[in-house]
């Protein structure tokens, strides 16, 4: 028996929510009296696997190979089920990240295991295997019991802590075959913004509304997030006007995000992005309305006009940062 | 082009969500439901895919007979038959096997769904077909195309886009981007009570899962105001209250 976590990598490097993942297993395995084995597909350098073990891993699986330098859905998923079927586990935990929400349904079904996607804390095991994620898009949470054999769960980024607890870790060559036709869906292209924050894991999420008035003041929003090491984001409005893109539209028809600050400025707070921002530890709202719903289900605002405010607060930060840096 | 589009009959965006008093199940009395968004994308690509190159698009939901306004406002919109499958989508699981059982054989090129359904959000569906079915399957599609029996797709990931290739057959669930969703028009709506609903009976499916309870988020504690022109002070609660920078 064995908890397996599958630890995924962004261009052979781990990221802040491969940890928490690794944390969160660890916590599982701590739970039900077993150890953490993870598995890592593609290129990562050794040094890059040994950092886990900062983590409680004892155990790691890589595989590598120029088929699976990029992820491929089906050939990691037959990975993934042979290395769970080798470490005897009774839990595979992955990230809810775009990738890892397409490869552990695929996963589940070749295990027979029940899935829980999007858990936002660890599971009750006092009676069963309760899980806890959050439904009707940000506007519930639900407790998912699971009662087959092998459990599989994908975590939200920012919802658990990366503990250290540093272990002894054995690293092994993993070699599973892998069939032919699980290399159909190839990967082409890789497209990403080196300079940017990706919305889903962001610890900040600096967002603009309609009150911004078109796409050409979105400069003070990118520089505020600069300042903050933010991600940017924008309500439904401003996407369908195409003034950002749909990657960046937080709300329950959108990307939900779970940041520890995200300021949602000109945003007015209808019901469908409040269910996009409600697991937010701390929210801002900055709107010229003093009757703006979003001002009732806020922590901190403040009555005005952004284009008066957002410069002040962007000097602010500046001030803030030259005095704390 | 022969394409499936499964869709699921979810409460409207607006709704205010509430469960009973024992917490266990979802109040859905004077609650309004529509078409999952994202699934609504995923019709209205395929509607285009088929416009573009012929074909037919044939809807499927899992669901009691309450659900057939919602089937057929799909057909309104465009679709050309319709299937509904008679019980109720008790998980990812059970829904994914009766696509895959109700799919087998039929000779489908293409299946969508949307990226996950706005109530319960499994995200899950699609996948699972996939494997069901041993056909590859792309999850959070912002793009497809579709060119000599093979498609090119663009799927959302952290901080960018992936852009893959993939034969035919395949499974792919959508998100915003893929296409914007139509108003039916009234030949549209007219035409719908007409086209073919059939109903389906379930094939059985182990249960590995069970929704146990339901709560709903804590609400704030009371707004803290800061002044305008004192917007120095939110950087310091910021730091020293919230402890967030």
């Amino acid at each position: 028996m064995s908890v397996l976590v599958y630890a995924e990598n962004s261009g052979g490097k781990f990221k802040k929510s491969t940890f928490e993942t690794i944390s969160y297993g660890y916590a599982i395995a701590q739970q039900l009296g077993t150890e953490l084995s993870l598995i890592s597909v593609g290129e990562v350098s050794r040094e890059e696997l040994e950092r886990t073990a900062q983590y409680g891993v004892s155990k790691i699986l890589t595989v590598s190979g120029d088929q699976l330098k990029n992820f491929v859905n089906m050939a990691y998923a037959s990975v993934i089920a042979s290395a769970a079927s080798s470490e005897n586990a009774t839990v595979v935990v992955m990230a809810a990240s775009f990738t890892g929400k397409g490869l552990a349904p695929r996963l589940a079904v070749k295990l027979e295991a029940g899935l829980v996607d999007g858990a936002i804390s660890l599971p009750d095991t006092s009676h069963g295997f309760v899980v806890r994620k959050g439904a009707f898009s940000g506007k519930a949470f639900a407790d998912v019991s699971l009662t087959s054999a092998i459990k599989i769960i994908t975590l939200v980024p920012n919802s658990y802590q990366v503990n250290d607890n540093p272990k002894p870790v054995n690293i092994e060559d993993y070699k599973p075959s892998i069939k032919d036709t699980d290399f159909r869906a190839m990967v082409k292209e890789i497209v990403r913004a080196a300079d940017k924050v990706s919305l889903p894991e962001a610890e900040i999420v600096v967002s603009g509304g309609r009150g911004l008035k078109g796409p050409e003041n979105w400069g003070m929003i990118e520089e505020l997030a600069n300042l903050l090491g933010a991600a940017t984001a924008c309500s439904k409005p401003v996407s369908d006007a195409h003034w950002r893109p749909h990657s960046e539209h937080v709300g329950q028809t959108g990307i939900a995000v779970s940041p520890n600050l995200y300021i949602a400025i000109g945003i007015s707070g209808a019901i469908q992005h409040l269910a996009g921002v409600s697991s937010s530890k701390t929210i801002v709202v900055i709107n010229k309305d003093p009757e703006a719903p979003f001002f009732k289900s806020a922590d901190y605002g403040i009555v005005g006009d952004a284009f008066e405010i957002v410069p002040k607060l962007i000097e602010a930060v500046k001030e803030f940062k030259a005095v704390h840096a | 082009m022969k394409i499936l589009v499964c869709i699921s009959n979810v409460p409207d965006t607006t709704t205010k969500i509430n469960f009973s008093d024992d917490k266990k199940s979802f109040v859905s009395a004077g609650v309004q439901f529509i078409i999952n968004p994202y699934d609504e994308i995923a019709l209205t690509r395929a509607l285009e895919l088929t416009e573009a190159q012929s074909g037919t698009v044939t809807v499927l939901n899992v669901g009691d007979a309450s659900t057939e306004p919602t089937i057929r406002k799909a057909l309104a919109i465009g679709a050309t038959d319709s299937v509904r499958i008679n019980a109720l989508p008790r998980d990812a699981y059970f829904v994914a096997k009766q696509v895959a059982a109700y799919a087998a054989g039929q000779g489908f090129d293409l299946i969508l769904t949307g990226r996950e359904s706005i109530d319960y959000n499994g995200s899950q569906v699609a996948a699972m077909i996939g494997e069901l079915l041993d056909i590859p399957s792309v999850s959070i599609v912002k793009s497809l195309n579709v060119e000599n029996g093979n498609a090119i797709l663009e799927r959302e990931i952290e901080g960018g886009k992936e852009v893959l290739n993939c034969p035919l057959p395949l499974v792919a669930s959508a998100t915003e981007g893929m296409a914007e969703p139509r108003i039916p028009n009234m030949r549209g709506i007219m035409s719908a009570r007409t086209k073919p609903l059939a109903v389906v009976e379930a094939v059985a499916v182990p249960e590995m899962q069970a929704y146990i309870s339901y709560d709903k988020p804590a609400p704030r504690s009371q707004v803290k105001l800061v002044s305008n022109d004192d917007v120095k002070n939110l950087v310091t609660l910021l730091h020293a209250e919230a402890k967030v920078i």
